[in-house]
């Protein structure tokens, strides 16, 4: 709606991308950016508003803000991964996601904060601090808190974003952007998408670039889009998806774009319930709304189905030795040499490389790192790695004997609950964390296929829950379907945020999430 | 005594000749200035991606080809891991699984007693060619106690070829790696110039008792030219031969070659055992080739490499050139070794006898002897001789012609040495070396060293 009152005229992207940038000053205690580039977002809204103007926009994207993770290459703009090993590193050139966007014309308002290196699932980790759901100072939020203290300061017992796209997420959940890149390898678009009560996509492995996308596991990592409606991420999917050249693990099939239609008949439909997704430490709470999403479909015609993902228990520490295994790989050209941080000891070549990583790494990293490589020794390749690929394999076949017996899509939760007061998720570590709460989201990573999370509905607490759909392979046009309507079915309630009424001069307000499509 | 078996294996690097290198787009050049050949990828900036340069493969299936491989339709690249200033991403993307081709042959030649009269040849299995990406130089300044580091070469396209121990010895390695370089010279798929660092050799090197298992090996490093490699190895073979006779034992170690000393010195300061943590390459998918049978009919051509139609284009090995140059000239077959030996003397021989009536069997004697010892003797190479093959084809029609006798062509020749642009007739004629047919001139001379002779 956004794209047609800027095509209208309603509103200039000037306006737009001042507004988004005045509310991202006045949301800064969410810390959900680490740079906001204002000067380059207004030069690019001018250059839209001249294409407006003349009746030429390039799409729909063009006038649109848009945030990105601080794990894509942005030239000219720092990117640093939450990282002190980037701390000041401004890259030469794009991801090839970014200049898709840019060549749209879409705004872009700046980088969003993460876990360092997206190791996490809290978006705590990362060196510019932890980043605030909004949902923490909703009205909602607050009405079902008991209330602790009477100060009127900013420190409720805020709950995180989930992670490690958490920045993007608190971005498009606040209304400082209408959509935002993030990045998924274990569940990393999805788990902070359903805890700020967004619309994830992690696509298909393969369909989007990953070329400028700063790696975690290149055989599982995908550019992940976050949006507050399904529609919207259909837009920016269709601008994304496409061969690359410079990224040789996209397939080479051309990619059509496609509009989704607004299914009434799900008759035909068969949605597949995994049994083994009842995971261990699921709340009752998001059992049940579970339970009542697969009866919404039932009623509605649909073939519900109980399947089995027999695997499933395996998959975190499958994922564990292969994600390892590739950060130890990946991490290893930070050594201070051609860019990034460099420590001050030059006594050799190996002390300076030491010294630079400890520097750099925070410890999560760093614990990864001595991991994977423990993984990679000749001695244990073949009983950690070679097996943990073996096991992958297993569990990607899950998959393909479920699709291959009728089901079209699956129904999941995506997270255990809803999100976490900070003070409670930090009393674990990043490890523990990251294996409870990946647990639902990462057998899709490991099996390359597409899933999306959809806000469902508020928690007790206030919180947004949000279910998962796990499609086949590069079918992301009826996975979104589905999605669509169900986000129809369920009608997801718009964020009662203080800050964003304040800044609402009627753009917001009449959509009840505020798209751009 | 009981008598030793050396036992000598090869591993060769040669750079690929293509235009950009193996994963990125950026420029492949000899001694271009420090770090201008550097794409983001080469410098592993974070987020980059290698993508297969196709020239790369098709020179890597021609030289397995041209060795009688088998072309592995499918093949791998994985990552080996070590810490180095000139290995920016920290690893090193090669093929260790499944290399791009494997089981060839190799078949050389070797003279017996160095008497060029007697060749023998012999054959040494190729275990594998693999691909992988060449590091960048790195130059220690020990006064300012730094590191320079250059990436120029870091990512530049190989091929590794690795030889089996069928070797015995410096002379039959070097004759082996003298005749790898021409067919690699010769496919274009490598200039194999040891000097530019093309082509690096390193050898393993081990001894035995007859009917025993093979020993303890050592891996010598640093040679630079092929005359080195033999005195290397040969070095090392004596070197294990004395220490184990003296009672003492051979470390499974790399040594470097100095050859200055002429001797081989233990690099221990470079940890023996390292553990390269290999891991497949998980943003190259497998590299498939095909071949007229399983060639897809709807693939795009740009897309694939077809094995048989490189095949189809491969040009005569330098083997088959020697052969063709007996048959077709009847010179013997050293001489052929020779003339193949000599960049560009081949072509000479074949243009002199195209523009002379001289049989080819006698002009062979002029271009290996004549021509070849006065180029060795001034250090130059057939391009820079002074002497063209049409000067040579006049002067040796003179000679056919019986307008001089060989004595004298042989004056003429090392006139024309001189390159000062005067044909062989001319300088016959001003040092007035032609025979002389008539009777009487030849009598009216005769009478004059005798009269001569009488008035001293």
């Amino acid at each position: 709606q956004v794209a047609a009152a800027l095509k209208e005229g309603h509103v200039t992207p000037t306006e737009l991308c001042q507004r988004c940038l005045s509310l991202i000053k006045s949301t800064k205690f969410l810390n959900a950016y680490i740079t906001v580039a204002e000067e380059t977002a207004l030069k690019q809204a001018e250059a839209s508003e001249e294409r407006y103007k003349k009746g030429q926009p390039l799409g729909v994207l063009d006038g649109i803000p848009i945030a990105v993770k601080d794990n894509f290459n942005t030239a000219g703009i720092e990117t640093t991964c939450a990282s002190n090993m980037l701390r000041g590193y401004i890259s030469p050139y794009n991801a090839t996601v970014v200049q898709k966007l840019l060549d749209q014309g879409a705004v872009l308002l700046g980088k969003t904060n993460l876990d360092e290196f997206a190791m996490g699932s809290g978006s705590t980790d990362g060196v510019f601090g932890p980043v605030r759901n909004p949902w923490s100072y909703s009205r909602q939020y607050k009405e079902k808190s008991v209330p602790k203290s009477h100060s009127e300061d900013k420190e409720p017992d805020w709950v995180i974003t989930g992670g490690s796209s958490g920045g993007s997420a608190a971005a498009v959940s606040s209304f400082t952007c209408f959509a935002a890149l993030g990045s998924d390898t274990g569940g990393s678009t999805r788990n902070p998408a359903a805890h700020c009560g967004v619309v994830g996509l992690k696509p298909t492995y393969g369909l989007i670039s990953r070329h400028g996308l700063i790696p975690l596991v290149n055989s599982m990592d995908v550019p992940g889009i976050l949006t507050r409606c399904v529609d919207d991420a259909a837009v920016v999917l269709g601008s994304l998806a496409g061969h690359d050249p410079k990224d040789s693990t996209t397939i080479q099939d051309n990619f059509k774009p496609f509009e989704l239609p607004n299914l009434t008949d799900v008759s035909k439909l068969s949605i597949g319930i995994p049994k083994e997704y009842h995971a261990p430490g699921l709340s009752s709470e998001i059992l049940t709304i579970w339970s009542k999403a697969a009866d919404l479909f039932e009623n509605a015609g649909a073939k519900v189905v109980e399947v089995s993902l027999p695997h499933t228990r395996y998959s975190i520490v499958c994922y564990h030795v292969l994600c390892t295994a590739e950060v130890a790989s990946n991490m290893a050209r930070f050594d201070g040499l051609e860019y990034g941080h460099r420590s001050d000891m030059n006594e050799s070549t190996e002390s300076m490389y030491a010294a630079t990583r400890r520097e750099g790494f925070n410890d999560v990293v760093r614990g990864r790192i001595l991991s994977g490589n423990y993984f990679l020794l000749k001695q244990n390749y073949e009983k950690y790695f070679i097996k943990a690929q073996k096991v992958r394999r297993l569990i990607a076949n899950d998959f393909v004997k479920v699709f291959r017996s009728g089901v079209d899509v699956l129904l999941t939760p995506t997270t255990l609950s809803d999100a976490a007061p900070y003070v409670e998720f930090i009393k674990e570590d990043n490890r523990t964390r990251s294996a409870q709460d990946d647990i639902l989201t990462q057998a899709a990573n490991m099996a390359g296929l597409p899933a999306i999370n959809v806000p469902t509905v508020l928690s007790e607490r206030g919180l947004p829950v949000g279910l998962q759909f796990i499609g086949r392979s590069f079918q992301e046009q009826q996975l979104l379907t589905v999605a669509k309507w169900f986000e129809k079915q369920v009608q997801f309630p718009m964020i009662q945020l203080e800050e964003v009424n304040r800044h609402d001069h009627g753009v917001f307000q009449h959509q009840k999430s505020a798209s751009f499509s | 005594l009981a008598p030793w078996v050396p036992v000598v294996g090869l591993e060769i690097h040669a750079q690929i000749s293509s235009n950009s290198k193996l994963f990125s787009g950026s420029q492949v050049q000899f001694a271009a200035p420090p770090n201008s050949l550097v794409s983001f990828f080469d410098a592993s900036l974070p987020g980059t991606l290698p993508v297969l340069n196709r020239r790369c493969v098709e020179a890597a299936v021609m030289t397995g080809l041209a060795l009688n491989c088998s072309i592995n339709k499918k093949s791998l690249f994985d990552r080996k891991h070590y810490f180095y200033a000139d290995l920016p991403a920290g690893y090193q993307i090669t093929q260790q699984r499944v290399p791009i081709a494997v089981n060839g042959s190799l078949s050389y030649s070797l003279c017996i007693d160095n008497k060029m009269s007697q060749m023998v040849t012999k054959t040494v299995r190729i275990k594998q060619i693999q691909l992988e990406q060449d590091s960048g130089k790195s130059l220690h300044d020990d006064t300012r106690n730094q590191t320079l580091v250059d990436l120029n070469r870091a990512g530049v396209g190989l091929m590794e070829v690795v030889m089996e121990p069928d070797m015995c010895c410096g002379e039959e390695a070097a004759a082996a790696v003298r005749e790898l370089q021409l067919i690699l010279q010769t496919l274009g798929s490598s200039q194999a110039v040891m000097a530019e660092g093309q082509l690096r050799v390193d050898a393993n090197v081990s001894v035995h008792h007859p009917g025993e298992p093979y020993g303890v090996r050592t891996e010598v490093k640093n040679i630079n030219s092929i005359r080195f490699l033999a005195k290397a190895i040969d070095y090392e073979i004596q070197r294990q031969i004395e220490e184990l006779e003296n009672g003492g034992t051979i470390l499974n170690e790399t040594r470097a070659f100095d050859s200055k000393l002429g001797c081989t010195i233990s690099m221990r300061d470079k940890e023996g055992k390292q553990d390269y943590r290999f891991m497949p390459e998980p943003n190259l998918p497998p590299l498939i080739l095909y071949d007229a049978k399983s060639l897809p009919a709807n693939m795009n051509h740009q897309q694939v490499i077809n094995i048989d139609w490189i095949h189809e284009r491969l040009p005569d090995l330098p083997s088959v050139k020697r052969e063709k140059l007996v048959e077709q000239y009847g010179v013997l077959p050293e001489h052929s070794f020779t003339l193949l030996n000599e960049d560009g003397l081949a072509e000479f021989f074949e243009n002199v006898v195209k523009q002379t009536q001289m049989k080819p069997k006698k002009v062979i004697g002029w271009i290996l002897q004549d021509l070849l010892s006065y180029l060795k003797q001034h250090s130059l190479t057939v391009k820079e001789s002074p002497v063209s093959p049409s000067l040579l084809a006049d002067l040796l029609n003179l000679l056919e012609k019986k307008e001089i006798s060989s004595t004298a062509a042989k004056q003429v020749l090392a006139e024309l040495w001189k390159g000062e642009g005067k044909t062989p007739l001319e300088i016959v004629k001003e040092q007035k070396l032609q025979l002389l047919e008539d009777q009487k001139e030849l009598e009216q001379i005769c009478q004059a060293v005798i009269d001569r002779q009488e008035n001293e």
